[in-house]
Protein backbone atom coordinates (compact mmCIF):
# COMPACT_ATOMS: atom_id res chain seq x y z
CA UNK A 1 0.00 0.00 0.00
CA UNK A 2 1.36 3.39 -0.96
CA UNK A 3 1.90 6.11 1.61
CA UNK A 4 1.57 9.73 0.54
CA UNK A 5 2.30 12.93 2.36
CA UNK A 6 -0.45 15.35 1.40
CA UNK A 7 -0.34 19.09 1.98
CA UNK A 8 -3.58 20.71 3.12
CA UNK A 9 -4.41 24.38 3.56
CA UNK A 10 -7.09 24.91 6.21
CA UNK A 11 -9.49 27.85 6.51
CA UNK A 12 -8.69 30.32 9.23
CA UNK A 13 -11.34 29.24 11.79
CA UNK A 14 -10.14 25.65 11.65
CA UNK A 15 -6.49 26.69 12.02
CA UNK A 16 -7.46 28.42 15.27
CA UNK A 17 -9.37 25.37 16.42
CA UNK A 18 -6.54 22.95 15.60
CA UNK A 19 -3.87 25.43 16.74
CA UNK A 20 -1.89 25.06 13.52
CA UNK A 21 -0.59 27.32 10.79
CA UNK A 22 -2.13 27.79 7.39
CA UNK A 23 -0.74 24.57 5.94
CA UNK A 24 -0.56 21.13 7.47
CA UNK A 25 0.55 17.81 6.07
CA UNK A 26 -1.04 14.45 6.67
CA UNK A 27 -0.04 10.92 5.78
CA UNK A 28 -2.48 9.00 3.63
CA UNK A 29 -2.28 5.25 3.11
CA UNK A 30 -3.55 3.95 -0.23
CA UNK A 31 -5.54 6.04 -2.66
CA UNK A 32 -5.47 9.78 -2.12
CA UNK A 33 -9.10 10.89 -2.24
CA UNK A 34 -11.24 13.46 -0.49
CA UNK A 35 -12.38 10.78 1.91
CA UNK A 36 -8.92 9.46 2.79
CA UNK A 37 -7.44 12.93 3.18
CA UNK A 38 -10.21 14.06 5.52
CA UNK A 39 -9.91 10.75 7.37
CA UNK A 40 -6.23 11.52 7.92
CA UNK A 41 -6.95 15.11 8.98
CA UNK A 42 -9.54 13.98 11.52
CA UNK A 43 -7.24 11.27 12.87
CA UNK A 44 -4.39 13.69 13.45
CA UNK A 45 -6.57 16.59 14.58
CA UNK A 46 -9.60 15.10 16.37
CA UNK A 47 -10.95 18.54 17.23
CA UNK A 48 -11.71 18.99 13.52
CA UNK A 49 -14.07 16.03 13.44
CA UNK A 50 -17.48 17.16 12.29
CA UNK A 51 -16.27 20.54 11.02
CA UNK A 52 -15.33 19.67 7.43
CA UNK A 53 -17.90 16.95 6.92
CA UNK A 54 -20.84 15.53 8.80
CA UNK A 55 -19.99 13.02 11.52
CA UNK A 56 -22.47 10.44 10.35
CA UNK A 57 -23.09 10.88 6.64
CA UNK A 58 -19.47 11.87 5.92
CA UNK A 59 -20.82 14.39 3.41
CA UNK A 60 -18.93 17.63 2.97
CA UNK A 61 -20.56 20.51 4.81
CA UNK A 62 -22.59 22.65 2.46
CA UNK A 63 -20.40 25.72 2.86
CA UNK A 64 -17.05 23.95 2.65
CA UNK A 65 -15.23 23.65 -0.66
CA UNK A 66 -12.26 21.59 -1.84
CA UNK A 67 -9.95 23.28 -4.37
CA UNK A 68 -6.68 22.10 -5.93
CA UNK A 69 -4.68 22.95 -9.01
CA UNK A 70 -7.02 25.88 -9.80
CA UNK A 71 -9.99 23.53 -9.91
CA UNK A 72 -13.09 23.19 -7.73
CA UNK A 73 -13.18 19.52 -6.74
CA UNK A 74 -16.06 19.92 -4.29
CA UNK A 75 -18.52 18.02 -6.40
CA UNK A 76 -16.20 15.16 -7.30
CA UNK A 77 -17.00 11.77 -5.79
CA UNK A 78 -15.63 11.27 -2.29
CA UNK A 79 -13.61 8.28 -3.47
CA UNK A 80 -12.37 9.77 -6.73
CA UNK A 81 -8.57 10.16 -6.85
CA UNK A 82 -7.35 13.69 -6.20
CA UNK A 83 -4.96 15.16 -8.81
CA UNK A 84 -1.57 13.45 -8.98
CA UNK A 85 0.19 16.65 -7.99
CA UNK A 86 -1.80 16.67 -4.71
CA UNK A 87 -0.95 13.02 -4.06
CA UNK A 88 2.72 13.78 -4.72
CA UNK A 89 2.74 16.76 -2.38
CA UNK A 90 3.58 19.23 -5.13
CA UNK A 91 0.25 21.01 -4.78
CA UNK A 92 -1.85 21.47 -1.64
CA UNK A 93 -5.49 20.60 -1.23
CA UNK A 94 -7.25 23.79 -0.27
CA UNK A 95 -10.16 23.47 2.15
CA UNK A 96 -12.09 26.70 1.87
CA UNK A 97 -15.08 28.24 3.57
CA UNK A 98 -17.50 29.15 0.79
CA UNK A 99 -18.50 32.74 0.23
CA UNK A 100 -21.72 33.04 2.18
CA UNK A 101 -23.37 35.48 4.49
CA UNK A 102 -23.72 38.45 2.19
CA UNK B 1 -15.78 39.80 47.81
CA UNK B 2 -19.05 38.77 46.16
CA UNK B 3 -19.50 39.59 42.52
CA UNK B 4 -21.05 38.45 39.29
CA UNK B 5 -19.85 36.97 36.04
CA UNK B 6 -22.18 37.42 33.07
CA UNK B 7 -21.75 34.98 30.19
CA UNK B 8 -22.96 36.50 26.94
CA UNK B 9 -23.40 34.53 23.74
CA UNK B 10 -23.69 36.55 20.53
CA UNK B 11 -23.93 36.01 16.78
CA UNK B 12 -20.20 36.62 16.46
CA UNK B 13 -18.50 35.45 19.62
CA UNK B 14 -18.79 35.20 23.40
CA UNK B 15 -18.13 37.86 26.01
CA UNK B 16 -17.62 37.63 29.75
CA UNK B 17 -18.65 40.62 31.83
CA UNK B 18 -17.58 40.85 35.47
CA UNK B 19 -18.30 43.20 38.33
CA UNK B 20 -18.33 43.36 42.08
CA UNK B 21 -21.51 43.35 44.16
CA UNK B 22 -22.29 46.98 43.34
CA UNK B 23 -22.65 46.09 39.66
CA UNK B 24 -21.68 49.59 38.58
CA UNK B 25 -18.21 49.11 37.14
CA UNK B 26 -17.73 46.33 34.62
CA UNK B 27 -14.86 44.57 32.94
CA UNK B 28 -15.52 43.25 29.45
CA UNK B 29 -13.54 40.23 28.27
CA UNK B 30 -13.83 39.02 24.70
CA UNK B 31 -14.63 38.20 22.07
CA UNK B 32 -14.03 34.54 22.73
CA UNK B 33 -14.41 32.43 19.57
CA UNK B 34 -14.72 35.52 17.34
CA UNK B 35 -16.86 35.04 14.28
CA UNK B 36 -18.70 32.00 15.62
CA UNK B 37 -22.33 31.90 16.70
CA UNK B 38 -22.39 31.34 20.45
CA UNK B 39 -25.90 30.16 21.14
CA UNK B 40 -25.39 29.55 24.85
CA UNK B 41 -22.83 29.52 27.66
CA UNK B 42 -23.57 28.30 31.15
CA UNK B 43 -21.54 27.59 34.26
CA UNK B 44 -21.80 24.59 36.53
CA UNK B 45 -23.56 25.28 39.83
CA UNK B 46 -21.26 22.67 41.37
CA UNK B 47 -18.05 24.23 40.07
CA UNK B 48 -18.62 27.82 38.86
CA UNK B 49 -15.28 27.94 37.08
CA UNK B 50 -16.49 25.15 34.81
CA UNK B 51 -18.30 26.79 31.91
CA UNK B 52 -19.76 25.09 28.86
CA UNK B 53 -20.23 26.88 25.56
CA UNK B 54 -22.09 26.03 22.39
CA UNK B 55 -20.13 27.25 19.37
CA UNK B 56 -21.43 26.87 15.84
CA UNK B 57 -21.21 28.26 12.35
CA UNK B 58 -22.95 27.78 9.06
CA UNK B 59 -19.62 26.76 7.56
CA UNK B 60 -18.11 24.38 10.07
CA UNK B 61 -20.99 23.02 12.13
CA UNK B 62 -21.20 22.53 15.87
CA UNK B 63 -18.49 22.59 18.51
CA UNK B 64 -18.71 22.31 22.27
CA UNK B 65 -16.16 24.14 24.39
CA UNK B 66 -15.47 23.87 28.10
CA UNK B 67 -13.47 26.07 30.41
CA UNK B 68 -12.34 24.94 33.85
CA UNK B 69 -10.87 28.29 34.85
CA UNK B 70 -13.80 30.65 34.57
CA UNK B 71 -13.44 31.35 30.88
CA UNK B 72 -9.72 32.09 30.66
CA UNK B 73 -8.91 28.99 28.59
CA UNK B 74 -11.08 26.59 26.65
CA UNK B 75 -10.93 23.01 25.39
CA UNK B 76 -12.96 21.67 22.46
CA UNK B 77 -14.98 18.63 23.49
CA UNK B 78 -16.95 15.94 21.71
CA UNK B 79 -19.22 17.48 19.10
CA UNK B 80 -20.86 14.30 17.87
CA UNK B 81 -24.59 14.45 18.53
CA UNK B 82 -25.86 11.28 16.92
CA UNK B 83 -29.51 10.40 17.25
CA UNK B 84 -30.20 7.09 18.91
CA UNK B 85 -31.15 4.39 16.41
CA UNK B 86 -33.07 5.21 13.27
CA UNK B 87 -33.68 8.95 13.43
CA UNK B 88 -37.08 8.81 11.72
CA UNK B 89 -39.09 11.83 10.68
CA UNK B 90 -40.85 14.82 12.15
CA UNK B 91 -43.31 17.05 10.31
CA UNK B 92 -42.00 19.69 7.94
CA UNK B 93 -43.53 23.15 7.50
CA UNK B 94 -45.73 21.87 4.68
CA UNK B 95 -47.00 18.95 6.73
CA UNK B 96 -44.90 16.29 5.02
CA UNK B 97 -42.53 13.94 6.91
CA UNK B 98 -38.99 15.28 7.14
CA UNK B 99 -35.90 13.38 8.33
CA UNK B 100 -34.50 14.31 11.72
CA UNK B 101 -31.18 16.11 11.10
CA UNK B 102 -28.83 17.52 13.71
CA UNK B 103 -28.14 21.22 13.18
CA UNK B 104 -26.89 22.85 16.38
CA UNK B 105 -26.95 22.98 20.17
CA UNK B 106 -29.28 25.68 21.45
CA UNK B 107 -28.92 25.22 25.19
CA UNK B 108 -26.51 23.64 27.68
CA UNK B 109 -27.70 22.86 31.20
CA UNK B 110 -25.10 21.65 33.71
CA UNK B 111 -26.35 19.42 36.52
CA UNK B 112 -27.22 21.07 39.81
CA UNK B 113 -25.38 18.39 41.78
CA UNK B 114 -22.95 16.43 39.60
CA UNK B 115 -19.89 18.19 38.24
CA UNK B 116 -19.51 16.05 35.12
CA UNK B 117 -23.16 15.84 34.11
CA UNK B 118 -24.48 18.28 31.54
CA UNK B 119 -27.50 18.26 29.23
CA UNK B 120 -27.72 19.66 25.70
CA UNK B 121 -30.87 20.72 23.90
CA UNK B 122 -30.43 20.53 20.15
CA UNK B 123 -32.05 21.24 16.79
CA UNK B 124 -33.65 19.11 15.33
CA UNK B 125 -35.23 18.70 18.71
CA UNK B 126 -33.65 16.16 21.03
CA UNK B 127 -32.08 16.04 24.46
CA UNK B 128 -28.55 14.74 24.95
CA UNK B 129 -26.72 13.98 28.19
CA UNK B 130 -23.03 13.79 29.01
CA UNK B 131 -21.78 12.19 32.19
CA UNK B 132 -18.12 12.92 31.52
CA UNK B 133 -18.03 16.69 31.33
CA UNK B 134 -18.86 16.84 27.63
CA UNK B 135 -16.32 14.25 26.48
CA UNK B 136 -19.17 12.19 24.99
CA UNK B 137 -22.89 12.60 24.45
CA UNK B 138 -25.83 10.18 24.50
CA UNK B 139 -29.33 10.97 23.37
CA UNK B 140 -32.13 10.55 25.92
CA UNK B 141 -34.23 9.24 23.09
CA UNK B 142 -37.31 8.49 25.16
CA UNK B 143 -38.29 12.10 24.55
CA UNK B 144 -38.12 11.99 20.76
CA UNK B 145 -39.61 8.51 20.62
CA UNK B 146 -42.37 8.80 23.17
CA UNK B 147 -45.01 8.89 20.45
CA UNK B 148 -45.76 12.44 19.35
CA UNK B 149 -42.36 13.04 17.70
CA UNK B 150 -43.61 12.52 14.12
CA UNK B 151 -46.12 15.35 14.74
CA UNK B 152 -43.55 17.89 15.89
CA UNK B 153 -43.19 20.78 13.48
CA UNK B 154 -40.50 23.48 13.45
CA UNK B 155 -41.23 27.04 14.50
CA UNK B 156 -39.80 29.97 12.59
CA UNK B 157 -36.43 29.38 14.26
CA UNK B 158 -36.35 25.67 13.55
CA UNK B 159 -37.37 22.56 15.47
CA UNK B 160 -35.29 23.36 18.51
CA UNK B 161 -35.13 22.10 22.07
CA UNK B 162 -34.21 25.38 23.70
CA UNK B 163 -35.21 25.09 27.35
CA UNK B 164 -34.04 22.61 29.99
CA UNK B 165 -35.18 23.09 33.58
CA UNK B 166 -33.84 20.79 36.30
CA UNK B 167 -35.87 20.25 39.47
CA UNK B 168 -33.62 21.19 42.42
CA UNK B 169 -35.48 18.84 44.77
CA UNK B 170 -35.83 15.83 42.50
CA UNK B 171 -32.92 14.78 40.29
CA UNK B 172 -35.22 12.53 38.28
CA UNK B 173 -37.48 15.36 37.15
CA UNK B 174 -36.57 17.46 34.11
CA UNK B 175 -38.65 19.82 32.01
CA UNK B 176 -37.88 20.72 28.41
CA UNK B 177 -39.53 22.97 25.86
CA UNK B 178 -39.48 22.61 22.10
CA UNK B 179 -40.55 25.03 19.39
CA UNK B 180 -43.06 24.26 18.11
CA UNK B 181 -43.97 21.04 19.89
CA UNK B 182 -44.54 22.22 23.45
CA UNK B 183 -43.39 21.34 26.95
CA UNK B 184 -42.48 17.89 28.21
CA UNK B 185 -41.59 16.38 31.59
CA UNK B 186 -39.72 13.32 32.73
CA UNK B 187 -39.93 11.90 36.25
CA UNK B 188 -37.40 9.14 35.73
CA UNK B 189 -34.26 10.98 34.71
CA UNK B 190 -35.08 11.16 31.03
CA UNK B 191 -36.11 7.64 30.13
CA UNK B 192 -39.81 8.39 29.64
CA UNK B 193 -41.56 11.66 28.91
CA UNK B 194 -45.03 13.18 29.07
CA UNK B 195 -46.31 16.17 27.10
CA UNK B 196 -47.45 18.83 29.59
CA UNK B 197 -49.46 21.23 27.46
CA UNK B 198 -52.96 21.14 28.94
CA UNK B 199 -54.44 24.60 29.17
CA UNK B 200 -52.26 26.09 26.46
CA UNK B 201 -54.29 27.78 23.77
CA UNK B 202 -52.56 28.42 20.48
CA UNK B 203 -54.45 30.21 17.73
CA UNK B 204 -51.93 28.95 15.19
CA UNK B 205 -53.20 25.37 15.53
CA UNK B 206 -56.81 24.38 14.94
CA UNK B 207 -57.29 21.99 17.86
CA UNK B 208 -57.60 24.02 21.09
CA UNK B 209 -56.74 20.96 23.14
CA UNK B 210 -53.88 19.68 21.02
CA UNK B 211 -51.43 17.56 23.00
CA UNK B 212 -48.47 18.95 21.03
CA UNK B 213 -47.86 21.69 18.50
CA UNK B 214 -47.56 24.62 20.90
CA UNK B 215 -44.77 27.13 20.44
CA UNK B 216 -43.43 27.39 23.96
CA UNK B 217 -40.71 30.04 24.11
CA UNK B 218 -39.39 29.61 27.62
CA UNK B 219 -40.14 27.97 30.99
CA UNK B 220 -38.73 28.91 34.38
CA UNK B 221 -39.22 28.13 38.06
CA UNK B 222 -38.15 29.37 41.47
CA UNK B 223 -36.01 26.82 43.25
CA UNK B 224 -38.14 27.03 46.42
CA UNK B 225 -41.34 26.21 44.50
CA UNK B 226 -40.34 23.59 41.95
CA UNK B 227 -43.93 22.53 41.16
CA UNK B 228 -44.81 26.08 40.11
CA UNK B 229 -43.76 26.84 36.58
CA UNK B 230 -43.97 30.03 34.54
CA UNK B 231 -44.04 30.03 30.75
CA UNK B 232 -43.69 32.59 28.02
CA UNK B 233 -45.44 31.10 25.03
CA UNK B 234 -45.41 32.43 21.47
CA UNK B 235 -48.47 34.33 22.62
CA UNK B 236 -49.59 34.20 26.27
CA UNK B 237 -47.79 34.13 29.61
CA UNK B 238 -48.79 31.00 31.51
CA UNK B 239 -48.48 29.53 34.99
CA UNK B 240 -48.77 26.02 36.39
CA UNK B 241 -49.11 25.00 40.03
CA UNK B 242 -48.69 21.29 39.42
CA UNK B 243 -45.48 20.69 37.48
CA UNK B 244 -47.10 21.47 34.16
CA UNK B 245 -50.10 19.16 34.44
CA UNK B 246 -52.35 22.17 33.90
CA UNK B 247 -51.59 25.70 32.74
CA UNK B 248 -53.46 28.95 33.35
CA UNK B 249 -52.98 32.18 31.47
CA UNK B 250 -51.61 35.09 33.53
CA UNK B 251 -50.98 37.64 30.77
CA UNK B 252 -53.27 40.10 32.57
CA UNK B 253 -52.61 43.73 31.68
CA UNK B 254 -49.49 43.21 29.56
CA UNK B 255 -49.50 45.48 26.49
CA UNK B 256 -48.82 42.38 24.39
CA UNK B 257 -48.36 38.84 25.60
CA UNK B 258 -45.92 37.87 22.86
CA UNK B 259 -42.30 37.60 23.95
CA UNK B 260 -39.42 35.25 24.48
CA UNK B 261 -37.75 35.23 27.93
CA UNK B 262 -39.33 34.84 31.34
CA UNK B 263 -37.46 34.85 34.64
CA UNK B 264 -38.20 34.63 38.37
CA UNK B 265 -36.71 36.90 41.03
CA UNK B 266 -34.02 35.08 43.02
CA UNK B 267 -35.65 35.72 46.41
CA UNK B 268 -39.33 36.32 45.62
CA UNK B 269 -41.00 33.24 44.10
CA UNK B 270 -44.03 35.26 42.94
CA UNK B 271 -42.05 38.01 41.23
CA UNK B 272 -41.57 37.35 37.54
CA UNK B 273 -40.24 39.27 34.55
CA UNK B 274 -41.05 39.30 30.83
CA UNK B 275 -40.20 41.55 27.90
CA UNK B 276 -43.32 42.12 25.80
CA UNK B 277 -42.70 42.20 22.07
CA UNK B 278 -45.28 43.63 19.66
CA UNK B 279 -45.86 40.47 17.67
CA UNK B 280 -44.29 37.51 15.96
CA UNK B 281 -44.09 39.54 12.78
CA UNK B 282 -42.57 42.66 14.33
CA UNK B 283 -40.12 41.27 16.88
CA UNK B 284 -39.62 44.66 18.51
CA UNK B 285 -41.16 46.26 21.59
CA UNK B 286 -44.39 48.27 21.48
CA UNK B 287 -44.15 52.00 20.76
CA UNK B 288 -40.39 51.82 20.30
CA UNK B 289 -40.01 51.66 24.10
CA UNK B 290 -37.89 48.94 25.67
CA UNK B 291 -39.66 47.90 28.86
CA UNK B 292 -39.36 44.94 31.13
CA UNK B 293 -42.64 44.03 32.81
CA UNK B 294 -42.66 42.78 36.38
CA UNK B 295 -45.42 41.02 38.24
CA UNK B 296 -45.13 40.66 42.00
CA UNK B 297 -48.22 38.48 42.09
CA UNK B 298 -47.06 35.64 39.88
CA UNK B 299 -48.80 37.10 36.87
CA UNK B 300 -51.97 38.94 35.86
CA UNK B 301 -50.91 42.27 37.41
CA UNK B 302 -47.92 43.74 35.63
CA UNK B 303 -45.94 46.98 35.91
CA UNK B 304 -43.69 48.49 33.25
CA UNK B 305 -40.02 49.02 34.14
CA UNK B 306 -38.22 51.39 31.84
CA UNK B 307 -36.06 53.64 33.99
CA UNK B 308 -32.69 53.64 32.28
CA UNK B 309 -33.89 51.77 29.19
CA UNK B 310 -34.40 53.49 25.82
CA UNK B 311 -37.91 54.89 25.66
CA UNK B 312 -38.02 56.05 22.08
CA UNK B 313 -36.98 54.69 18.69
CA UNK B 314 -35.96 51.32 20.11
CA UNK B 315 -36.63 48.35 17.84
CA UNK B 316 -34.55 45.52 19.24
CA UNK B 317 -35.65 42.08 20.36
CA UNK B 318 -34.76 40.08 23.46
CA UNK B 319 -34.35 36.39 22.71
CA UNK B 320 -35.46 33.49 24.87
CA UNK B 321 -32.13 32.69 26.53
CA UNK B 322 -31.07 36.32 26.87
CA UNK B 323 -32.39 37.08 30.37
CA UNK B 324 -31.05 35.98 33.72
CA UNK B 325 -30.96 36.88 37.41
CA UNK B 326 -28.22 36.84 40.02
CA UNK B 327 -28.67 35.74 43.63
CA UNK B 328 -27.06 38.68 45.41
CA UNK B 329 -28.98 40.17 48.34
CA UNK B 330 -30.37 42.87 46.08
CA UNK B 331 -31.37 40.69 43.16
CA UNK B 332 -29.89 41.70 39.82
CA UNK B 333 -31.79 41.29 36.56
CA UNK B 334 -29.94 41.12 33.23
CA UNK B 335 -30.91 40.94 29.61
CA UNK B 336 -29.30 41.31 26.21
CA UNK B 337 -30.77 42.56 22.95
CA UNK B 338 -30.43 41.84 19.28
CA UNK B 339 -28.98 45.36 19.05
CA UNK B 340 -25.98 44.27 21.08
CA UNK B 341 -26.79 45.91 24.40
CA UNK B 342 -26.64 44.11 27.74
CA UNK B 343 -28.56 45.83 30.54
CA UNK B 344 -28.44 45.27 34.29
CA UNK B 345 -30.71 46.30 37.11
CA UNK B 346 -29.18 45.83 40.54
CA UNK B 347 -32.45 46.61 42.32
CA UNK B 348 -34.88 44.01 41.01
CA UNK B 349 -35.79 45.99 37.92
CA UNK B 350 -36.50 49.46 39.32
CA UNK B 351 -33.52 51.06 37.58
CA UNK B 352 -31.45 49.89 34.63
CA UNK B 353 -28.08 50.68 33.12
CA UNK B 354 -26.26 49.35 30.09
CA UNK B 355 -23.16 47.26 30.72
CA UNK B 356 -22.20 47.27 27.05
CA UNK B 357 -23.79 49.02 24.07
CA UNK B 358 -22.33 47.58 20.93
CA UNK B 359 -21.86 43.83 20.98
CA UNK B 360 -23.04 41.66 18.10
CA UNK B 361 -26.66 40.54 18.42
CA UNK B 362 -27.06 38.88 21.81
CA UNK B 363 -28.32 35.31 21.79
CA UNK B 364 -27.96 34.37 25.45
CA UNK B 365 -27.19 35.85 28.86
CA UNK B 366 -26.40 33.76 31.91
CA UNK B 367 -25.27 35.13 35.25
CA UNK B 368 -23.05 33.49 37.83
CA UNK B 369 -23.05 34.83 41.35
CA UNK B 370 -19.56 34.42 42.74
CA UNK B 371 -18.71 34.15 46.41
Amino acid sequence: MTRAEVRVVLPSPLRVLAQVGAEISVHVLGDVTQRTVVDAIEQRYPMLQGTIRDHVSKQRRAFVRFFACQRDLSHEALDAPLPASVASGDEPLLIVGAMAGG
Amino acid sequence: MPGVRVLVGTRKGAFILTSDEARKDWQVDGPHFPGWEMYHLKGSPVDPDRIYASQSSGWFGQLIQRSDDGGKTWVALDNKFEYDGIAGTHMWYDGTPHPWEFKRVWHLEPSLTERDVVYAGVEDAALFKSTDGGASWRELSGLRKHGTGPQWQPGAGGLCLHTIVLDPTNAQRIYVAISAAGAFRTDDGGETWTPINKGLRSGEIPDRDAEVGHCVHRITMHKSKPERLFMQKHWDVMRSENAGDQWTEVSGNLPTDFGFPIEVHAHEPETIYVVPITSDAHHFPPEGKLRVYRSRTGGNEWEALGDGLPQQDCYVNVLRDAMSVDTLTSCGIYFGTTGGQVYVSSDSGDHWMPIVHDLPAVLSVEVQTLA
